[in-house]
């Protein structure tokens, strides 16, 4: 060969472009799934309340900004959240809790435990809401709008750093109580 | 015995321990053996959100046992294969699917090897047609 072409050069260059590709994907949380029904409306739903005896419909998810909290006393991370979920009741942000695959007498011992963030909890016990809400475990947090539409979705432990990043904006735009401040 | 032996049996029996042991047994009644089988193609085809890389029909993940109940029940209510998978692409995504539809944030999972094998060739046949005709070179 007299000469080395520039195509010599083409499998380092392909080798660095597929290094960079894969790069990219190492940094990623493959746990996160996307958030499939944001801008949709909440499923129907017809389910007892654990706190009382009222039948609990959709339509308590509609007329006002509000917080849907799906959460369980068979998981860790809702104990670790659970503090914070009382900071934003408290700051007067509307919470409704959605008791995962759960017994009710352990959830109501829990609440009167930890104390009771939530204006009203969905009993949800054979998991088959959560599974229409595209729930795949324990906690997650999703912001509805006052149309009753899935606005926001958030996967894992929600707290100050995450409401700053994630809810608090969307609240704020919307001209409404941006619960906690920073 | 000899130590070869001991260590095809030692082997042998870290091969068997591997064998997942057995995926969940529930029992779904179904109308029709059509219906079962659709039931078991559809769990097989769909994957475990919790679990990364297990069907639902292979994962014993309490969010499975929820899917495949969920599946059992669609396809008694008479819903077709599309309308079960749709169902959970619009919950969980094209993640939940081991048959990604092709689109354009899957397009490169489709294109992607098909078009390297292609480059690849093409390589090779450059280099086989320049190499023979310094062969010739060389020959004249």
């Amino acid at each position: 060969m007299s000469k080395a072409s520039p195509w010599v050069f083409l499998p380092l260059v392909a080798f660095v472009a597929l290094a960079v590709l894969l790069a990219s994907g190492l940094g990623r949380n493959p746990e996160e799934l996307p958030s499939a029904l944001a801008g949709k409306p909440v499923p129907e739903f017809s389910r007892p309340s654990l706190l009382n005896d009222r039948t609990l419909t959709e339509e308590l998810l509609t007329g006002r900004w509000q917080l849907l909290n799906v959460w369980g006393t068979w998981c860790p991370t809702c104990y670790i959240e659970h503090p914070y979920l009382l900071e934003l009741a408290r700051a007067g942000i509307p919470i409704i809790g959605l008791d995962y695959k759960d017994e009710d007498a352990k959830a109501r011992d829990y609440l009167a435990e930890y104390g009771n963030p939530f204006r009203e909890v969905i009993v949800d016990a054979d998991g088959q809401l959560g599974l229409d809400l595209g729930v795949y475990g324990a906690p997650e947090t999703f912001l509805i709008s006052p149309r009753g539409e899935i606005v926001l979705r958030h996967v894992g432990e929600l707290n100050q750093r995450v409401w700053d990043e994630k809810f608090a904006p969307v609240l704020q735009q919307a001209g409404e109580n941006p619960g906690v401040a920073p | 015995m000899k130590p070869d032996v001991m260590i095809r049996i030692a082997l042998l029996s870290l091969a068997l321990a591997a064998v997942p042991a057995g995926a969940a047994i529930d029992i779904y009644q179904f109308d029709s053996n059509a219906q079962q089988d659709r039931f078991h193609r559809l769990t097989e085809e769909l994957r475990c959100p919790k679990c990364q890389n297990q069907s639902i029909a292979d994962s014993d993940a309490e969010i499975s046992q929820d899917m495949r109940e969920r599946v059992a029940r669609m396809i008694r209510e008479g819903h077709s294969d599309e309308e079960i998978v749709g169902f959970f692409v619009a919950r969980y995504g094209d993640f939940v699917s081991y048959r990604p539809p092709l689109n354009a944030k899957t397009a490169i999972l489709w294109v992607g090897p098909l078009s390297l094998l292609l480059l690849g060739g093409v390589g090779i046949v450059l280099l086989v047609r320049r190499a023979s005709r310094e062969a010739e070179e060389d020959d004249q």
